[in-house]
C-alpha cells in the first residue's frame, strides 16, 4: 500500500507559566492511500493536538512542535514555511471540527464559502468555481443548490451544516482529511446519515481519513484500522477486528468496557476507567496509565513500556506482553467478544528499531 | 407499584397564537412509579428537555396536568407550596459548565438549596451537610472552598448531582446528564446515579439521545418523535421488540462497538407516510401488550399484536 502520510517521533508541547506541558509525546504512525484511520482516547490524551499539529494549526506560542517528522510527499511538514503550510491546507489535507456553526462564517453566504477554496487553490475563475460549488452541494445531498448558495449557515439545521463543511473540505480533493469528532454533535439518525455520506465521498476520490472519536460505536462503523491514545501516545494500534475482537492494552479494555453493550445486565455496574488523565506537565514514569490500571505491575511505575508486536499490522505499548510478565484476564465485556486473530505470531516479539510500527 | 407521577395529556406550544408557533409537546401521557428510572429518547427538537421543563414548571403549561403524588404541579400555589413542591423535585443539566455559576464557591452552590428551605441550623450544620454531599459523590471534603473552573467535567456533573440531593427530593430530572462527558466518565456518573437511587429510594426522569447508556440505566423507555410519545416500554422489550417505525429506525442507527456487526448493519429510515392513516382512522396512545404502548390506530395495533402472537 502507498503511503500518503508518514509521522515520525513527534513531540509536542505548550509552554504555559505552570511549565511545559507536553501534550504529545513520541508518536508514530503512518496513513495509507484511501484508508481511514481512527484516533481513540478520552479528552487530553492528545488526539486534537496530534492532528492539529499535522495541519500545522498549534498556536505558536505557547505550542510548538518540539521534535519529530511530518512526512507529506516526500516533504517534512514540520519544518515548512506558514506560506509553504497555506499551499497544503485545504487543497492536499483538509480539516472538519466537531461544532460546524463555529467553523463557518457566519456573516458570508455559504456559496462565497465554497467557492473561496476553489479560487484560491484551483485558480478557478469565478464562473467555474460557482458552478463546482453547486456541484459539490449536490454531492453532499443538499437540493436546491442554486438558492442555497445564497444562503447563510444560520439557515442551515446542524447536519446540513457539516454537509457543507464537508463540501468545503473536499473542494479541492485533498489527499488526507482529518475529521475531529465531525458527530459527536449530533443526532444519531444524522450522525448515521453524514458517516454515510463521508464513506462513499471518500470511495470516489480516495482521500485517506483521518477520524478522532470516542465513540466507539463510530469507530466499528468507520475504520479500517484505529490507534489509541493515553497520555500524549499511541498504545494500541491495529487493525479494527483486532482492536475491537483482540485487544492487549489495559487502556483499550478499559474503553471497551466502559461503554455499555445491548446485553450489559442491567443490574450490573459498568466498568468505568477510574481517576483522571495523567498531568502532562509532569508525565508520570513509566506506563502513564499504571496509576489508574489493575493490571500495573512494579516495572510499570519504574520504566517505560517499550513496543511490541502481536501481528504485522498490530503494536501495542505494555509490559503486559512481556514474556516474563504474569498471565492477566481482560474484563468480561472484552473476554465475551475476543476471538484470535489469523495474522497473530506465536507469540508477541518486541518492535525492533527501525522497524515500521503501526 | 406506587405512581409518584403522572402525566396526563400535557400540551406545551410557544408562541402561541402566531404563525411560527411551535407544539414542542402536544398531548402526552404517562406515569413514573416510584423508585424506577424512565428513559427519554428522541432525536433534538423532538421535545424531551422540553417535557423535563415543563414537568418541572420551568415552563407553563400550554394545557394538561402533571401530577406529583397526587398533586398538580402546575395548579395555582401559594409560595409556601411552591417552596415544598421544589424541594421535592430537582434538575440535573446537560452542561455542567453553565450551570454552575462561576463566581460562587462550591460550598455556597451546593448550600443554596439548603439556605433557602432553611434546612440547616447552624453554619456548622450547613458545612457538616456539604461535607456529606461531596463524599456522597466521590469528591472530598477540601474541595468545597474551591470555584467551579477548577474541576473537570466529569467532577462539575458530580457537583451538579450534589446540588440537586442538597433538599434531599424525591425526583430527579437528569437532562442529559452524560452527553458532554467522555466515555470513560460517563460510566462514573452512571455508576453514581444507580448507587445513589439504590441507596436514597430516588425516581430518575433520564433525558438523553446516547440510546446504549439509556438502556442501561432504565427500566422503562419512552420514544419521543416531533412533541408525541411514539412508544413506551420496558426497556429491553423496546429493543428486542420495537414497534414503531419511528423506533426501529432510531435503534437502526445506533452504531455498535462490533465491527462485524457494523459490516451488516443496514439504517432503516422513518417517513410518516408509512402509517398511511385514513381521515377516520382515530391514532392515540394504545397499549398493544401489558405495559407496551404505542401511538398508533385500531389497524396497525392489531398488526403490533400479532408480532407478539409469533414472538410467543
Amino acid at each position: 500500500m502507498e503511503k500518503v502520510l508518514d509521522v515520525k517521533d513527534l513531540h509536542v508541547s505548550f509552554d504555559l507559566h505552570a511549565g511545559e506541558v507536553q501534550a504529545v509525546r513520541g508518536v508514530d504512525f503512518h496513513l495509507e492511500k484511501g484508508e481511514t484511520l481512527a484516533i481513540v482516547g478520552e479528552s487530553g490524551s492528545g488526539k486534537s493536538v496530534t492532528t492539529k499539529a499535522l495541519m500545522r494549526l498549534i498556536p505558536n506560542p505557547p505550542g510548538r512542535i518540539k521534535q519529530g517528522q511530518i512526512l507529506f510527499d516526500g516533504r517534512d511538514l514540520a519544518h515548512l514555511s506558514e506560506r509553504e503550510m497555506e499551499k497544503i491546507r485545504g487543497k492536499e489535507m483538509s480539516m472538519i471540527f466537531q461544532d460546524p456553526m463555529t467553523s463557518l462564517n457566519p456573516t458570508m453566504k455559504i456559496g462565497k464559502q465554497i467557492m473561496e477554496p476553489l479560487m484560491k487553490h484551483q485558480k478557478l475563475s469565478k464562473q467555474e468555481a460557482h458552478k463546482r460549488a453547486a456541484e459539490l452541494l449536490v454531492l453532499v445531498g443538499l437540493q436546491n443548490p442554486e438558492m442555497r448558495m445564497k444562503q447563510f449557515p444560520h439557515q442551515f439545521s446542524g447536519g446540513q451544516r457539516q454537509r457543507i463543511v464537508i463540501a468545503i473540505a473536499l473542494a479541492c480533493n485533498p489527499k488526507v482529511l482529518i475529521a475531529d469528532e465531525p458527530t459527536t454533535a449530533l443526532d444519531v439518525t444524522i450522525q448515521a446519515q453524514i458517516l454515510e455520506l463521508m464513506k462513499e465521498l471518500q470511495k470516489k476520490i480516495d482521500t485517506a481519513i483521518i477520524f478522532i472519536t470516542h465513540d466507539l460505536g463510530v469507530v466499528a462503523n468507520v475504520a479500517d484500522r484505529v490507534a489509541v491514545m493515553y497520555g500524549g501516545q499511541i498504545v494500541e494500534t491495529g487493525t479494527v477486528d483486532e482492536i475491537f475482537y483482540d485487544p492487549r492494552h489495559p487502556y483499550t479494555w478499559g474503553l471497551l468496557s466502559s461503554m455499555p453493550s445491548p446485553d450489559t445486565d442491567h443490574e450490573a455496574e459498568l466498568r468505568a476507567i477510574p481517576g483522571t488523565p495523567p498531568d502532562l506537565i509532569n508525565p508520570p514514569k513509566g506506563d502513564a496509565f499504571a496509576l489508574r490500571s489493575e493490571y500495573a505491575m512494579a516495572i510499570d511505575f519504574e520504566q517505560e513500556p517499550p513496543l511490541y508486536k502481536v501481528s504485522d499490522t498490530h503494536f501495542v505499548k505494555s509490559w503486559l506482553l512481556h514474556e516474563q510478565a504474569p498471565h492477566v484476564e481482560p474484563p468480561e465485556i472484552v473476554k465475551l467478544q475476543r476471538r484470535s486473530m489469523p495474522g497473530n505470531y506465536e507469540k508477541p516479539v518486541l518492535a525492533g528499531e527501525g522497524v515500521d510500527n503501526g | 407499584m406506587d405512581k409518584l407521577l403522572e402525566i396526563k395529556g400535557l400540551k406545551q406550544y410557544f408562541n402561541e397564537g402566531k404563525p411560527n408557533m411551535v407544539k414542542a409537546v402536544d398531548d402526552v401521557s404517562f406515569d413514573i412509579y416510584k423508585g424506577e428510572t424512565l428513559g427519554l429518547v428522541g432525536e433534538s427538537g423532538c421535545g424531551k428537555s422540553t417535557t423535563g421543563r415543563t414537568m418541572i414548571r420551568l415552563y407553563d403549561a400550554t394545557d394538561g396536568q402533571v401530577l406529583f403524588n397526587g398533586e398538580n404541579v402546575h395548579g395555582k400555589k401559594s409560595r409556601k407550596e411552591l417552596m415544598q413542591f421544589n424541594r421535592k423535585m430537582q434538575m440535573i443539566f446537560q452542561d455542567p459548565y453553565a450551570s454552575l455559576n462561576p463566581r460562587m464557591k462550591v460550598a455556597d452552590i451546593i448550600a443554596e438549596g439548603i439556605d433557602i428551605h432553611g434546612l440547616a441550623k447552624s453554619k456548622e450544620e450547613r458545612m457538616k451537610k456539604v461535607y456529606e454531599l461531596l463524599e456522597t459523590v466521590g469528591l472530598n471534603q477540601e474541595h468545597a472552598s474551591r470555584y467551579p473552573h477548577e474541576f473537570s467535567g466529569g467532577q462539575r456533573q458530580r457537583l451538579g448531582i450534589a446540588r440537586a440531593l442538597a433538599v434531599e427530593p424525591d425526583f430527579i430530572i437528569a437532562d442529559e446528564p452524560i452527553s458532554a462527558l467522555d466515555v470513560s466518565i460517563q460510566a462514573q456518573v452512571v455508576n453514581l446515579m444507580k448507587k445513589l437511587q439504590k441507596e436514597k429510594g430516588l425516581t430518575y426522569l433520564f433525558i438523553a439521545h446516547d440510546l446504549s447508556m439509556v438502556k442501561y440505566i432504565s427500566d422503562r423507555i419512552g420514544v419521543m418523535y416531533f412533541g408525541k410519545l411514539v412508544e413506551l416500554a420496558p426497556s429491553d422489550v423496546l429493543y428486542k421488540n420495537p414497534l414503531h417505525p419511528y423506533t426501529k429506525s432510531l435503534l437502526s442507527a445506533i452504531p455498535l462497538p462490533d465491527p462485524d456487526y457494523e459490516r451488516s448493519r443496514t439504517r432503516k429510515v422513518y417517513s410518516p407516510d408509512v402509517h398511511g392513516y385514513s381521515a377516520d382512522d382515530v391514532v392515540e396512545m394504545r397499549e398493544v401488550a401489558p405495559g407496551h404502548y404505542v401511538y398508533c390506530s385500531e389497524k396497525e395495533m392489531k398488526k403490533y399484536q400479532e408480532t407478539y402472537e409469533t414472538a410467543r
